[in-house]
């Protein structure tokens, strides 16, 4: 008996050690989130104290670097919008097209080769989406509206807002494909039944109760384009500039941050801790996305009852 | 075709079956049809348009990265001798020294080193040529005199020019001479930066999923993991940059550039994707595997042990490439702890300063020398077929052991 008892009490403790470093492991995980905020906070605290948030939000002049430094970053959200914008317009029709062709029209032959080359699509490094954009998409443009006798810059806003299009193209694809998917096929069937074409089943029926995932997937895609680096850096320009011309060059969030801790500064120079400020506020606003997106996809899970996506 | 047309003809003429007097015929029927058509065409054309961009893309990476896998060397007589070993530009005769590369001038000493015979003599020799002769030869954009084109050109036509395999851009580090650059330091920096990110995210992305699907209860703790893991994945990349300079960089005082600052900031990245992939995998094993665990007495630990995760292990590993290949080519955050340095030398630890393949890629993008470009290409080639070789090796694992319940 008493051997018995004691490899019992040892594996107890066994278990508990194990649970213990299970736990621990998840922990480090919300440690890992509150670990990036508290970093970008505590950074962009010191930054306030220094310059007014105020004049952050609304003024119109960044000009760091320089013995008068003025921190106005309207003109850096302006360019970060602008080109989201762009992004946007280019990878929400095409993206929800590209879906609705995958789930609705093609044969399992076509869809099965299909979505892997898309995927390869949403793999490529954005460091190569951003050579592609500043070799050959900005030339590109220069020289086509200079067909016009339009002037535009290297570093304009559109072609960097059109190549991050295409990089988004695959974020929403594939959300929405497996949203439209998940709608049950008796929805479809009755509408057909009705007399409908398959277009307007799709776009009266299968759309609308898909909306709450597509619309999740395109705040993912936004948030993605807010928060993207390369393609900027390398294509887009550095130079803060508050302008509607998509052709002229802007500059965005990520790039100013780049822009900032790149090259030896004091680390405690408002200039270095303009950089947390700015990512404190992407980190806002990107959270803000996520959260809401993920919170239409619970609720889209809940109404059709599905436990996969 | 004719008679059905005369038959609606005469319908229209007020025959029997008009069209108006039948309830069931809708008179915008047609055009409701043209629409479905065309809206079947915008999605198909949507879809073309994304696949013929891929296609368009690799196609000129291909073309612009595939001539730097080819480099240019020419034949002039080198003279070794006390002079040339202290000066090694004259080594070779005036006339070619502006086509010569400098790189290799400076093995002139080496090579009499390990090969003493040499001394004091004058030996036709293939020499690794300018960076501009070989953008000539190549016929992209170059700077070279008129006198030193024709040179190359006779040379040419005596057969003292050719094109070999660019071995040097495996051998070699980052160069400031465009010619001897290569891609060798940025390999070995990504492989030590990968080395510590996966070290330290696949047993903590393991146990966290292991955790939450075999051993947490459904309550606010669980839930409060769950949002902050789904949250984790969607931050910006560029803000772990920041994590990582100011916990890793300012508060533990770890070496800047090092690939151990770069490898840990891309495992909490990649924490979520393996914990999401992870938990799939668990969640896939049939519960009956379990229960039977437990009908023969054993405890949770040794049923998740020897039974659930063994089962799962296929999909973990297939999930922690798929995280692996995405680390790899991730450069934003690199960039802002110090991971673009200029790295001659190959990193010998993960202490040391060091690039990556995207980094790397990052700072020749950004050469004014023509010669770059192509070098930029071909590296971004490299690192697409290793990123697609990894997938295709998930995707195949995934295949393989992959079972049906």
């Amino acid at each position: 008996m008493r051997p018995f008892e004691l490899k019992k009490r040892h594996s107890g403790l066994k278990e508990k050690v194990i649970r213990f470093l299970l736990v621990s492991a998840a922990v480090v995980s919300i440690l890992t989130t509150f670990g990036v905020l508290f970093s970008i906070l505590f950074e962009a605290i010191e930054f306030f104290q220094m310059r007014s948030f105020w004049y952050f939000i609304t003024g119109t002049e960044w000009s760091p670097g320089v013995t008068d430094s003025k921190f106005g970053a309207l003109p850096i959200f302006s360019g970060t919008f602008i080109i989201t914008i762009i992004a946007m317009s280019v990878a929400l029709p095409i993206g929800l097209g590209s879906a609705i062709f995958l789930s609705e029209y093609a044969s399992p032959f076509m869809r099965d080769h299909l979505k892997p080359l898309l995927e390869i699509l949403a793999g490529i490094p954005t460091v190569v989406y951003g050579f592609f954009a500043a070799i050959t998409v900005a030339p590109a443009i220069v020289h086509f509206f200079g067909l016009f006798g339009i002037h535009a810059s290297f570093n304009s806003a559109l072609a960097s807002g059109v190549v991050m299009g295409i990089m988004i193209i695959p974020v929403i694809s594939s959300l929405s494909d497996d949203v439209i998917r998940a709608v049950p096929d008796s929805q479809r069937k009755a509408s057909l039944a009705l007399g409908m074409t398959t277009s307007e089943t799709i776009k009266s029926i299968v759309i609308p109760s898909a909306l709450p995932g597509i619309i999740s997937a395109t705040l993912l895609g936004l948030s993605k384009a807010l928060g993207e680096t390369m393609i900027v850096v390398m294509a887009a320009g550095l130079r803060p500039n508050l302008s509607w011309n998509a052709l002229e060059d802007m500059t965005t969030v990520t790039v100013r941050i780049v822009d900032a801790l790149v090259g030896d500064h004091e680390f405690n120079s408002p200039d270095t801790l303009s950089a947390f400020a700015l990512g404190l506020i992407l980190f806002v606003v990107t959270l803000v996305l996520n959260v809401i997106s993920l919170s239409l996809i619970r609720k889209f899970k809940e109404k059709y009852k599905i436990n996969t996506l | 075709m004719n008679t059905s047309k005369n038959n609606t003809a005469q319908a229209d003429k007020g025959g029997k079956p008009s069209a108006r007097n039948n309830p069931f015929c809708d008179p915008t029927l047609k055009s409701r049809h043209v629409r479905s058509k065309l809206f079947k065409l915008f999605t198909f054309l949507s879809i073309t348009f994304a696949i013929s961009f891929l296609l368009f893309f690799l196609g000129d990476m291909i073309i612009k990265g595939l001539p730097a896998f080819k480099q240019t060397y020419i034949e002039v007589d080198v003279t070794y001798n006390d002079k040339t070993i202290k000066s090694t530009r004259r080594a070779i005769d005036k006339k070619y020294r502006k086509v010569v590369s400098r790189a290799w001038l400076r093995n002139i000493p080496r090579l009499v080193e390990q090969n003493p015979a040499l001394m004091g003599t004058t030996q036709p020799a293939w020499v690794l040529a300018n960076s501009q002769v070989d953008q000539y030869l190549k016929g992209h954009h170059y700077k070279l005199k008129d006198k030193y084109r024709k040179l190359i050109d006779t040379m040419n036509q005596d057969g003292k020019v050719e094109m070999r395999f660019n071995k040097n851009f495996f051998t070699h580090g980052d160069s400031k001479i465009p010619e001897n650059s290569g891609f060798k330091s940025a390999i070995v920096g990504s492989v030590l930066t990968l080395i510590v990110t996966m070290v330290v995210a696949f047993p903590l992305g393991v146990m966290t999923a292991v955790y939450l699907e075999e051993f947490a209860d459904d309550n606010r703790w669980t839930q409060l993991i769950e949002v902050n893991i789904n949250n984790l994945a969607a931050i910006p990349s560029i803000l772990f940059g920041l994590l990582g300079l100011a916990v890793f960089i300012n508060l533990f005082g770890m070496p800047r550039s090092s690939p151990l600052v770069g490898g840990l900031t891309l495992a909490l990245m990649t924490l979520p994707i393996i914990i999401v992939s992870s938990r799939a995998a668990l969640r896939s094993v049939p519960d009956s595997i379990r229960q039977a665990g437990y009908g023969l007495g054993l405890t949770r630990v040794q049923v998740v042990q020897d039974h659930v995760l063994p089962l799962a292990f296929p999909g973990i590993m297939t999930g922690s490439i798929i995280g692996l290949a995405q680390a790899m080519g991730e450069t934003a955050p690199l960039i802002i702890i110090g991971m673009i340095a200029f790295i001659p030398d190959t990193p010998g630890s993960i202490f040391e300063a060091a690039t990556v393949m995207p980094a790397q890629i990052f700072t020749w993008a950004g050469m004014p020398e023509r010669a770059y470009i192509e070098r930029t290409a071909a590296g971004i080639m490299v690192l697409i077929s290793i990123l697609i070789t990894l997938n295709a090796l998930a995707i195949y694992l995934r295949k393989k052991f992959e079972v049906k319940w």
